[in-house]
């Protein structure tokens, strides 16, 4: 980091600078810090996806992610993803879908397929599946967020 | 157009209606309990016990309390009055008290300025215990034990609950029978893991009251225990449930967590926060009980089942929490979706000194339906028969009632079967795949909400709704039921939106809050679209009589002549003479301001008069038929379920997107109970207690499903609906059980079925000299 115990970088599109000790995990410093609470916190252990941001356009678990490899970087979170009105795409597709059920979850899935639509527009479905396998759903069996996923992409998200 | 804008025609019922709140979730802009702030806010933290079972000589806390930065240290001595969902079976406290009971039981808890110092203080808490034998297992608590986990075991055993029901000649029924098959089923424990951790947040003000926020799918019941250990009345207690990650049965029960946050804001003055890590969560617990059984099934030389006889032994953990409920379900599920004439159960649900088991989706309908279904399959393959013709002969008539009382109304059962046999393919398939590929069936039958309320004092109806609509055209619905994710906030808007006549944008579901939201008993037994929807009905049908007197009144004519359209109320005789919703609103409120209305639901009696009838009374009951086919790799025991045809009968299906929805998230988390997950013990202790060892199906593991729903309306349910949340599950693993078998002739009875276990029955198939199908 440039200064001790300050970390700059641009969250969502505008730089940001926050204190920050070295052992911070990005998501504490996301949601208790920065009260971006869109990113969930479901294990802090890697295992759930729920945690997913973007750091340099990158599907990240900032759960394992120390908030100071963040300085110097772009991060997106779920605030960063939705429009100030409306919704995106992606977003629109699960709604309609009713890929979310009790949501915890979705903030991951919507960063993931943001992304994996930006890099690959028309992904199979085992695509999709390759994609979405670090988030986990606990509601859905998954088929309806794949749905949306597919349907997002059709409509060229 | 917004996403969340209705269709054109006010006809929601039927039709596929995205969740209301679906904006806030796929911005992450919902609002759960961990996402609220509140000034001052302390960080709670538990210690617990790393003993499976020990005497608690002395806790020395002097040390944490003298550290800077610890506002408050709790030991069990303080708030010791015992507590459990079940009014008959408080066994629980908010921290242990004289003993702990398991790994991981709560022993103290502080409130500190931040994690680290709360994580400090715990460090340096001092126990001096009396180790005290473990009981791992439920066979060692059958017979009086050396030290009882509890003192109100059955005779000094750590029996918590024995069920014994008999009703006809089980005894004749089977020295008389023409074909028996037995089933001895091992279940291991399979836990919830909603997303969201359990997380809980008190405030206690100068004002004399409590507020507490919590992830709980019951808020009733919690606001209950609350004025019970913390001697405080409930009308200065709130409760207020923000968005729920996921419950599955898991945040049913009042949790010692969230008594202890509560003491802690008592004592602090401050608000407090208890979130628990995905650890605390697994030694919660409160999953699906780790159990055996033993079915036998009778039938007669015509293929008719004569009688069922079953025990089931189940290993209940530390506390009681709903295993009285367990114990009877274990027995009692087993009365649909077929006849029986004798039936004779043996239940018994033991201690163990593990985290406690509870209710998880389905519960008491997985492991029991299991052993039946591959009953069922040994007795049509021994009988020559069609495991679909065995079951049509034995199918549950509507209108009927069965030997233990229970009263039947709809059932679409054998509409259930017909439709997923033709739809499988299953005449060109069923033994005819090639060697390792099969197909099988499973059916089910659950309850749709409880009849008898856990608690019924006083006795109030199940379910109450109120709406208030104001100038603004806006309606406000208030109502305790809890939703979790199943969609009963969408239910319940589009149900007051179809009857109002009103576009569902108008209406606006508020969040649970005991100070304003009439109770409701929460979401648990699948009740909420059975009787918040009937509740829901009755109120908007109530708030509808003075937008109809008022349009009448505009129209020159009587309410009866009033119709309702869509945003507007007409004359029957004379179509085009109408008045909107706003106009004969206004013109409704020029005598009272704004109106109000309330609905409530109450089950109609039913059930026997011997002890235990009302278990598993309800008011309707779900059914299902599936067939699950698959393919397994013979090499490795590894196996891919490919489609499973879900035919279902939810009676009518209000709205299609959720009950799809229920019916794809039950069959994953089936597959999941019936494929690999299991809470791993070695002994007393939990080995898997995360994500990444307890494992849950991948998206690349989920079949297609193709969903069938043939379910006629129901009587009672409103608009003809049924339940769709927890039976969807059950079919889904012994129609797994039943392919394996169809696939490679072994008939797995130890749930999970992991890849080796598949080798080992391959393996042992191999050493009796048993070819299947030419290998």
């Amino acid at each position: 980091m440039s200064e001790a115990g300050l970390l700059r970088m641009r969250l969502n599109g505008h730089p940001v600078v926050a204190p920050c000790e070295p052992a911070r995990i990005l998501l504490d410093l996301l949601r208790d810090d920065l009260h971006l609470t869109g990113t969930k916190r479901g294990c802090d252990l890697g295992t759930c996806g729920c945690c997913t941001v973007l750091v340099d356009g990158r599907p990240t678990l900032s759960c394992l992610t120390l908030a100071r490899l963040a300085d110097g970087h772009d991060v997106t979170t779920i605030e960063g993803i939705s429009p100030p009105q409306g919704l995106s795409p992606v977003q629109r597709a699960f709604v309609e879908s009713g890929a979310t059920q009790c949501g915890f979850c979705t903030p991951g899935f919507i960063v993931t397929a943001t992304a994996l639509l930006r890099d690959h527009p028309h992904p199979s479905r085992a695509e999709i599946e390759r994609a979405i396998a670090g988030n986990l759903c606990r509601c859905t069996g998954y088929t309806k967020i794949v749905e949306a996923i597919a349907t997002a992409a059709k409509d060229g998200a | 157009m917004n996403a969340t804008a209705p269709p054109p025609s006010a006809r929601l019922l039927g039709g596929r209606i995205p969740y209301v709140e679906g904006p806030l979730k796929v911005t992450g802009r919902a609002e759960y309990t961990d996402d609220i702030q509140r000034p001052g806010m302390l960080v709670g933290r538990v210690l617990r016990a790393p003993w499976p079972h020990a005497r608690l000589v002395a806790l020395d806390v002097s040390r944490a309390r003298a550290l800077p930065g610890v506002y408050a240290v709790l030991t069990g001595e303080k708030y010791p009055t015992p507590f459990g969902v079940l009014p008959i079976t408080h066994d629980e406290t908010a921290i242990a008290v004289g003993k702990s009971r398991y790994i991981g039981d709560i022993i103290a808890a502080v409130a500190a300025q931040d994690e680290r110092t709360a994580e400090a203080a715990l460090a340096l808490i001092r126990a001096e215990v009396e180790p005290l034998p473990e009981y791992s297992d439920p066979r060692m608590g059958v017979q009086p034990v050396a030290e009882p986990i509890h003192a109100r075991g059955l005779n000094g055993s750590n029996i918590q609950k024995e069920v014994l029901q008999h009703f006809g000649d089980v005894d004749a029924a089977f020295a008389g029978a023409a074909h028996t098959a037995r089933v001895r089923g091992t279940f291991a424990g399979v836990t919830h893991a909603f997303t969201e951790p359990l997380v809980t947040i008190a405030e206690s003000t100068p004002d004399g009251r409590l507020t507490v926020w919590s992830a709980t799918q019951v808020p009733h019941y919690l606001h209950r225990a609350l004025a019970e250990v913390l001697g405080i009345p409930m009308h200065r207690i709130r409760v207020v449930k923000p968005e729920v990650g996921g419950g599955f049965g898991g945040k049913s029960d009042p949790l010692p967590h969230e008594i202890v946050c509560a003491a802690l804001a008592i004592e602090t003055g401050r608000p407090v926060k208890v979130l628990f890590d995905r650890e605390d969560v697994f030694y919660t617990n409160h999953g699906r009980h780790p159990t055996q059984n033993d079915v036998k099934i009778a039938l007669d030389r015509d293929g008719n089942i004569v009688a069922y006889d079953i025990e089931a032994l189940i290993d209940g953990g530390a506390w009681s929490s709903f295993g009285t409920v367990t114990t009877y379900y274990n027995g009692v599920l087993s009365m649909g979706p077929y006849r029986v004439p004798n039936f004779r159960y043996k239940g018994r649900r033991v201690y163990t000194t593990k985290p406690p088991s509870g209710a998880m989706r389905a519960h008491g309908g997985t492991n029991l339906r299991y052993s039946i279904e591959l009953a069922l399959d040994i007795l049509a393959e021994e009988t020559g028969v069609d495991p679909f013709d065995l079951r049509l002969r034995n199918a549950l008539p509507p209108n009927s009632v069965t030997v233990n009382q229970f009263r039947i109304t709809s059932t679409s059962f054998r509409e259930c079967l017909e439709a997923v046999r033709a739809k499988s393919g299953w005449a060109e398939k069923f033994r005819r795949l090639p060697y390792g590929r099969g197909i099988g069936l499973g059916c089910g039958f659950y309850i749709s909400g409880s009849n008898s309320p856990i608690h019924f004092t006083p006795k109030m109806p199940q379910s109450t709704v109120h709406l208030k609509v104001d100038m603004d055209g806006g309606i406000a619905v208030h109502s305790m039921q809890a939703d979790i994710g199943q969609g009963s906030n969408t239910l319940l808007a589009a149900i007051v939106a179809e009857v109002v006549g009103v576009d569902l944008e108008r209406v606006h579901v508020q969040r649970v809050d005991s100070d304003v939201s009439p109770i409701d008993l929460g979401s648990y037994s699948s009740r909420v679209t059975f009787m918040m929807g009937n509740a829901a009905k009755a109120a908007a049908e109530s708030l509808l009589v003075p937008l109809l007197e008022a349009a009448a009144q505009l129209l020159g004519t009587t309410p009866d002549r009033v119709a309702v359209g869509h945003e507007r109320y007409y004359r029957r005789d004379a179509p085009e003479q109408g008045v909107t919703f706003l106009e004969a609103l206004h013109g409704a409120m020029e005598t009272r301001g704004a109106l109000t209305a309330s609905g409530n639901y109450r089950s109609p009696s039913m059930g026997g008069s011997f002890k235990g009838a009302r278990a598993g009374t309800a008011p309707a009951y779900s059914f299902a038929a599936y067939v699950a086919e698959l393919a397994v790799d013979v090499e490795t025991g590894e196996y891919k379920v490919e489609k499973i045809w879900a035919a279902f009968d939810c009676g009518r299906a209000l709205n299609r997107l959720a009950v799809e929805g229920q019916i794809q998230g039950s069959i994953h988390m089936g597959l999941g109970q019936v494929m690999g997950e299991s809470m791993n013990y070695r002994g007393a202790r939990l080995f898997n207690p995360s994500l990444l060892e307890y494992k849950i199906p991948m998206p690349q593991q989920m079949p297609d499903v193709e969903i069938l729903l043939v379910g006629k309306d129901d009587p009672e349910g409103p608009f003809g609906a049924k339940e769709a949340g927890e039976g969807p599950l059950i079919a889904t693993l012994p129609a797994v059980g039943n392919a394996l078998y169809d696939a490679i002739g072994v008939r797995f009875t130890e749930l999970p079925i992991t890849p080796d276990r598949v080798l080992r029955g391959l393996d042992l198939r191999a050493k009796e000299g048993r070819p299947w199908k030419g290998h």
